[in-house]
Formats: structure tokens, sequence, C-alpha cells
């Protein structure tokens, strides 16, 4: 018996120790935004030849390590410095070269007249400030021509995680296969490309200045106690549905389909609902939203009181890590919340 | 003591992995197309002893919108007599119950998308106890597993 628990711990042990597997670290944990390969998805392209070409691979390490707070990518502090070199080689071995090296000191040059040529060369696709293009990926906000979205560089992660010398080297060669060109071919030269960087380094004291972090609500869901009976509130909550411009799937009961029909209790009803239009823009945002669909409110009845509850989509979006779906559900819980005013009344 | 040792060395190198692994939304990707994968994914879901309660549709014109795929749908599964006992004990779950898995087309390749049921722990607070969802969270990643191996 001892054998067998020494064998055993061996074997754990040895499997603890073992230098960690690149391709499994991925396979668990990137693949299925990025792709199989690195071709993209939900998240970007990172077998991008330019992309690798342009990234070292201490900007990959902090960029798993920092993610992008609120565009979607997540953190991921509790990796180990081994986990993440075996990670970034996985990564790195895509392009067949050896991982560029930047030196870490700072570009010192006009950030005043970097702000202007930010203005005329790259607003237009990463937005005014820095922000970024909307939406998540090719997989359902973009083209698949378009492979790459701007990315944002006022972000606290993009900006701990990129050097000077990296933005610098993006901005002098460009990036074949994306939208993004070089600003020598464009006619800059490299003083006015140093000007950037240093613009773009400022959005770092910006973001931190101005950025309230991110708060995770407290209320789970919206609910109220309604004054009518539960046939009463489902009727009211079916024409509170249609005066918000949502159209009804149905109704049903909690326990369709999990038993033989007509065997369901009757205590909880939900009204399924949709507005087309809301759909689609909150599937440019984030594909998998799904979570979120249909929209729906449900009426219960427990000891003769009605209560009509629904998710809290604030409190449902802090699992995503996207600043631009947490807009779409202040909107969306401010359209619950009159629903269900409107009902109960 | 020593059995205590070697348990608590056990426990260290299975948990702390998992630690590091840690996420809020579980999510896989099928190399299969939207069909089949979802084919597999309901296989899977009654193999470990839930009943899909409904297929929802949200992708009603997502073509005539201009998007490269029409294939999204919302899976819900459950069990009848969970489902009755957390309605009973932690009514403030209702609304998200039953629990529901997003699939959709990515190109030739399927994406799958869930809550991690510890959400759901944090939800019912200590009327439920955590266990609970634990197993919900083995039985949704063993899903997720056999869903992205299929072939």
């Amino acid at each position: 018996m001892r054998l067998i628990i020494l064998v055993f711990l061996s074997s754990i042990g040895v499997a603890a120790l073992a230098a960690p597997d690149g391709e499994q670290l991925y396979t668990r944990h990137c693949a299925t935004c990025h792709g199989d390969k690195g071709g993209g998805g939900v998240g970007v392209p990172l077998a991008l030849p330019t992309f690798l070409e342009s990234a070292d691979d201490d900007f990959l390490r902090k960029t798993v390590r920092h993610g992008r707070p609120g565009r979607v990518m997540p953190a991921f502090p509790k990796f180990s410095d081994a986990q993440l070199d075996a990670l970034v080689g996985y990564i790195r071995a895509w392009s067949g070269k050896p991982a560029p090296r930047f030196v870490a000191t700072p570009v010192k040059a006009d950030p005043v007249h970097g702000k202007a040529l930010f203005a005329t060369y790259c607003a237009a696709c990463h937005g005014a400030n820095g922000e970024g293009g909307k939406g998540t990926g090719v997989t359902f906000s973009r083209r698949r021509d378009l492979p790459i979205i701007a990315p944002a560089l006022n972000n606290t992660g993009f900006l701990k995680a990129a050097t000077d010398e990296m933005i610098r080297h993006t901005l002098l060669y460009g990036r074949i296969g994306t939208p993004m060109r070089s600003f020598l071919e464009q006619g800059l030269s490299e003083e006015d490309i140093s000007d950037l960087v240093a613009y773009v380094r400022s959005f770092e004291k910006q973001a931190g200045d101005s950025k309230p972090a991110r708060v995770v609500p407290e209320e789970k869901i919206i609910i109220v106690e309604s004054p009518y009976t539960l046939e009463e509130t489902v009727e009211n909550l079916k024409n509170a549905i249609v005066s918000q411009n949502f159209l009804l799937i149905r109704t049903d009961l909690l326990e369709h389909g999990l038993v033989e029909e007509g065997k369901e209790s009757k205590q909880e009803v939900i009204l399924h609902f949709c507005n087309f239009k809301f759909l689609y823009d909150a599937l440019a945002i984030d594909p998998r939203v799904g979570l979120f669909l249909p929209c729906r409110v449900t009426v219960v009845e427990r000891e003769g009181k009605v209560q009509v509850m629904t998710i809290n989509p604030l409190y449902l979006s802090h699992l995503f890590n996207n600043e631009e779906l947490d807009e779409a559900c202040k909107h969306m819980h401010g359209i619950y919340t009159a629903i269900i005013e409107d009902a109960t009344l | 003591m020593k059995r205590y040792v070697v348990t608590a060395f056990i426990w260290l190198l299975l948990v702390l992995p998992l630690q590091a692994a840690a996420e809020e939304l579980l999510m896989a990707r099928s190399k299969q197309p939207f069909p089949e994968t979802m084919l597999a994914l309901q296989e899977s879901i009654r193999a470990h002893g839930y009943t899909v309660s409904r297929v929802q549709r949200v992708d009603i014109g997502l073509t005539g919108m201009g998007y490269k795929t029409d294939k999204y749908r919302i899976v819900f599964a459950g069990k009848l007599d969970e489902i009755r006992y957390l309605s009973e004990k932690a009514p403030q779950l209702i609304p998200y119950l039953p629990p529901k898995i997003s699939i959709f087309a990515e190109g030739s390749q399927t994406i799958l998308v869930s809550a991690n049921p510890k959400l759901y722990a944090e939800i019912a607070g200590d009327a439920v106890e955590p266990a609970f969802f634990d197993r919900w969270e083995s039985d949704l990643r063993s899903i997720f597993y056999d869903v992205s191996k299929a072939e």
C-alpha cells in the first residue's frame, strides 16, 4: 500500500515539477477566442506574421498577465513566470523567427505635436482619445477581411505591455495584413513618429487620472412585488413589453421541457421578448451575449405573494470584461426596470 | 499526522492549477461545424443526466442584417428536481434558471459559452451549499470537454 502511495505521489510530483506545456496552456486558456492556430475570432489573430514581428516576448507576457481591462481580453495574474514563458514560446514558434527585441528606454519627443498628428492619422481607427475600434473580434461584429480591431491605445493593459520602441516600430513599418500602414510610407518623418509615440505614452497619465475602477453591482436581480394576481401581472407585463417596442416571443413556465406537459408548476411564469435592433447591436458588441438572451421577466407566486423578477444585466456584465457591453447593459437595465414598474404600478 | 500531510500535499497539487485557471465564463471551441457540434452538445448534456428543456433561436434574420452567420442558439438544460430545489431554496436564482449554454458558429468551427456555475453560488448565498454548484461546474466542464473533442 505504501508503495502505491509513493508511486502515486511521485507521479504527481513529477507532473507538478515538469516544465509547463505551452500548447496545453494555449489550448485551455486562449484557443477558444484566438483560434486553434492563432487565426483569431472573438480575439485578435495572434499568428499574423507582422504582429509577431512587432511584438516582443515581454509584450506578450505582460498582455497575458494584465489583460486589457474593459476590452474583453482577461488578465491571468496567477500564471507563474514559467507558465507565461511556455505560453509565449508556443505562440512565438508560429512565426518561425526569433522574437524582436526592443529597448525599454522611453522615447523623448513632442507629445503636443504628436497629438495633432494623432488626430489626422490615427483617430479614425483608434478613436479620438485612443479608445480603440468598436466590437469584438471578427465573429459577429466585423467582416472577416478586416482581421483586427484597432487596439485601444489608451488602455492601461496596453500601456503596461508596450514599450515606446515597440510602438515606434509598429508605426515605422505598419502591420501587413491589417489596416495599419507604415507611417514612413505615408510621408511622416522619424521625428514625427517619435512625437506620436510620446503622445500615445501620455495616455498613461490620462488613463490613471480619469478612469474609475469597474464596480460589480450588489444587486444580482431586479425584483419588485406586484399588487396584482399572477395572471393580472402577466397580462400587465405583456402590455408593458409591447409598449417598450419589444416583441413578445412566448410565455411559458420555468419547468417547461423538464417535466411532462401539463405537470409543470404554474407558480413561475416566464415572458420571453426581443427587440431585433437591440439584439443585433448587442451581438456586434460581444458575440458571447447569449447569456443575456432572450430577454425575459419571470413572475413568481409564493404563499399568495406575487413578485416580478429578472436578471440584473449590470451584474451579469461583470463576467465579460467589456466596457461597451457595460453601457448596453445600463440601457437594458433601464428597459427592464421600466417594464416591471409599468406592470406593477 | 502523516496522512494529513499527504492529503494536504495532494490537495495543493490538484487545487493550485485550478486556482490559476479560475474563470468567470466557461468557453470551448469545437473544430466541427455548427450542426455537428449542436448534436454533440445535446448528446453530452443527456449523457450527464440533464434534460434539454428548450433550444432558443436568437439568430432570425442575422444574415439579412449583414452578419456572416445565422447560427446562434441558446440551449437551456437542467434536472427537474434540482430546478425545483433551487427555486424553493433560493428564489433569487429563478431569473437565471434553467442554466443555459450559448452556441454559435465561427466560420467552420463552433464556440460554446456559459456562465461558470460559481456565479449561481454567489447569487444563492448561504441558501445552497457551494458543493451543489461545484458539481454543476464539473459537469459543465466535462460537457465542454466532450464537445471540443468530438469528431
